[in-house]
């Protein structure tokens, strides 16, 4: 499926952000040798995101936004911090000993990496789907209900079960079968409950940490068509290997890299090679090393 | 280019010598089989054995007597005549220690198990707090009784707050005894929840608190129990600890609450073994053969929970 139609998204917030800019020219007066672009109406400010696990040093310097209701894809090789990056945003680092922010990402008019914010609050706002397809050991039903439950739904229970099913494309292979465990379903149907249980707790942004890469390429056409279904009402940040996905499904693609410098001292630190809108960044890149990356020769 | 010079497989030797490794293992195990069954049938034997007065061995017991023997055994008191000798006292009063274990070691030892796994923050006084269970659960049973006597029995003196030689002092000596095991096996059983159901848990916004009540404390239920009714088994089976709390020899009154005196079928049965009358040896044979019972009905009852609640892993 191709969520890079020509037409650019209809978004009445963001009339001014080009998904697809021609090709070669970026939204704006492109700056050669800028290698971040600036976005409109970003839900998420990211500027000099330093990220440190004890004292080695994981991510540097990170100054990305994130544009409301598009899909931004964030790649680059392994071990480069795509991921600490995407779990700075829900502060899932901080389930990590010794794991500190610098720096600021705004989320309307919150501080992300201040460490009094009580990550509880922020995470029913900003929800996470896994790598794996992790759902509890519970019904279909507890599955979607528990998150909501937890958070004081005053709502008609099922009634947002089912809404959150269908808005994950379940509802019809499980409307028969709530009552079963979540773990009977198919690994596709298992990821897609997560989605529904990520939903059911109405975030304003989904985080995607590789959903598809445990998935059949079936299943995994069925999450992509869900994300650009989703895109209308949310907004979403993945990290993906698969750049032909990454270029399939996004917006903006933030490329990551290992910094060369400290690399040779033997750190592993990763920086923002660029972030480009996608279709710019895959046929026209402006960083040599995401050049070098997307055609296969590092990475 | 041919290779194979290059190595000299010597097959048949490998494939012997895992052969004679596999049967060195399998001898390994059947040692544990084979002394327990010695056990049981020279525990069977003696049990069976009759003696007359003089101490002089008579014909066994016939597969018909068999009834009434565990029946009286079951049902009467002790006595000094072997006949008329049981272990009613002493059945009650492990049943008594055995709730009374569970009902003070499980949520003591799951709550400091669910503390050090999930709240407190990992770094030194963890870890030393961590060493200290362990080496708790190596300290012989002997010093428990001993610790039990003087703090719990004797209150250090005081009298008045004492407890006296009661099932309560009996029960909670033997809760401190199985204290770290519980804590153990429930750090393990915690420990082998996949944290990504924590994750899962907390992204959508849950509390710590809340995490562990609805998804880690019932994904780890099973292991808690199987290690705790295991644990708690074997405490029942402890005689040491508790003839230093003063659960009593001969007792002709069933205890009619915690805070009644008592005795128990490991201290009944380390009693009549200890008489020079040959025919007080079988009854003490017989009391072996109750204890095997109970303990082993335990173990199976950890073995149907565990096999119960196995959560799918997939």
């Amino acid at each position: 499926m191709s969520s890079q139609s020509t037409t650019p998204p209809t978004s009445l917030t963001s009339p001014k952000a080009p998904a697809i800019p021609p090709e070669g020219v970026a939204g704006g007066t492109p700056v050669v040798g800028l290698a971040s672009e600036a976005v409109n109406d970003p839900v998420l400010t990211t500027k000099n995101l330093s990220v440190w696990y004890g004292t080695s040093l994981a991510l540097k310097e990170i100054s990305i936004d994130i544009p409301k209701h598009e899909i931004t894809a964030l790649i680059g090789p392994s071990g480069c911090g795509k991921s600490t990056l995407l779990r700075c945003f829900n502060r899932m680092n901080d389930l990590i000993p010794g794991a500190r922010m610098e720096g600021t990402i705004r989320f309307e008019d919150t501080n992300l990496t201040d460490p009094t914010l009580d990550p509880v609050a922020l995470r029913r706002r900003i929800g996470m789907v896994f790598q794996k397809p992790n759902p509890f050991p519970k019904s279909i039903y507890q599955n979607v209900a528990w998150g909501a439950r937890i958070n004081g739904y005053k709502g008609d229970m099922d009634e947002l079960v089912e809404r959150s099913l269908r808005r994950a494309a379940l509802w019809d292979e499980v409307k028969n079968k709530l009552n079963r465990p979540g773990l009977d379903l198919s690994g596709g149907q298992q990821q897609r409950l997560c989605i529904a249980r990520t939903l059911a707790v109405e975030p304003e942004v989904i985080l995607m940490d590789e959903p598809c890469s445990a998935l059949d390429p079936i299943s995994t056409a069925k999450v992509e068509d869900l994300m650009d279904e989703l895109k209308q009402d949310y907004t979403i940040v993945i990290v993906t290997h698969n750049m032909q996905q990454a270029r399939r499904t996004s917006d903006m693609t933030a490329c990551l890299m290992l910094d060369e410098a400290a690399g040779l001292g033997g750190q592993r630190i990763g920086v923002i090679a660029e972030f480009s809108p996608t279709e710019r960044l895959f046929t026209n890149p402006r960083d040599s090393r995401t050049e070098a990356y997307i055609t296969g020769r590092i990475g | 280019m041919n290779s194979s010079e290059n190595f000299a497989p010597r097959l048949q030797s490998r494939r012997i010598s895992g052969i004679v490794f596999g049967a060195a293992c399998f001898l390994a195990t059947l040692t544990g089989v084979f002394f327990l069954l010695i056990l049981l049938g020279s525990v069977i034997v003696a049990a069976t054995s009759r003696y007359t007065a003089d101490g002089s061995p008579k014909p066994s017991i016939s597969i018909s007597q068999l009834p009434g023997e565990v029946s009286r055994l079951t049902t009467k008191f002790s006595s000094s005549q072997a006949p008329r000798a049981g272990f009613k006292a002493g059945i009650v009063g492990s049943l008594w220690l055995l709730v009374l274990v569970l009902l003070l070691a499980i949520p003591v030892g799951v709550g400091a198990a669910v503390y050090l796994e999930e709240f407190a923050s990992p770094g030194r006084i963890r870890d030393l707090i961590q060493l200290n269970i362990s080496n708790l659960a190596g300290v012989p049973s002997i010093v428990y009784g001993l610790l039990g006597l003087s703090l719990f029995v004797r209150a250090f003196g005081f009298k008045s707050i004492g407890l006296g030689e009661t099932l309560w002092a009996g029960g909670l000596t033997l809760s401190l005894l199985v204290l770290p095991v519980v804590v153990i096996a429930t750090r393990e059983a915690l420990r082998s929840v996949p944290p990504s159901l924590r994750q899962a848990a907390l992204a959508l916004g849950a509390t710590k608190w809340q995490v562990v009540r609805d998804h880690v404390l019932p994904s780890a239920v099973p292991g808690v129990l199987t290690g705790t009714i295991l644990a708690v088994s074997r405490a029942i089976g402890e005689t040491a600890p508790l003839l230093m709390v003063g659960a009593a020899g001969a007792i002709f009154r069933l205890p009619k609450g915690p805070s009644s005196l008592y005795t128990a079928l490991p201290v009944e049965i380390y009693n009549y073994a200890k008489l020079p009358n040959q025919s007080f040896r079988s009854i003490a044979a017989g009391g072996i053969l109750i204890l095997l019972a109970m303990l082993l009905t335990m173990n199976s009852v950890a073995i149907v929970i565990r096999n119960r609640y196995r959560v799918p892993s997939r």
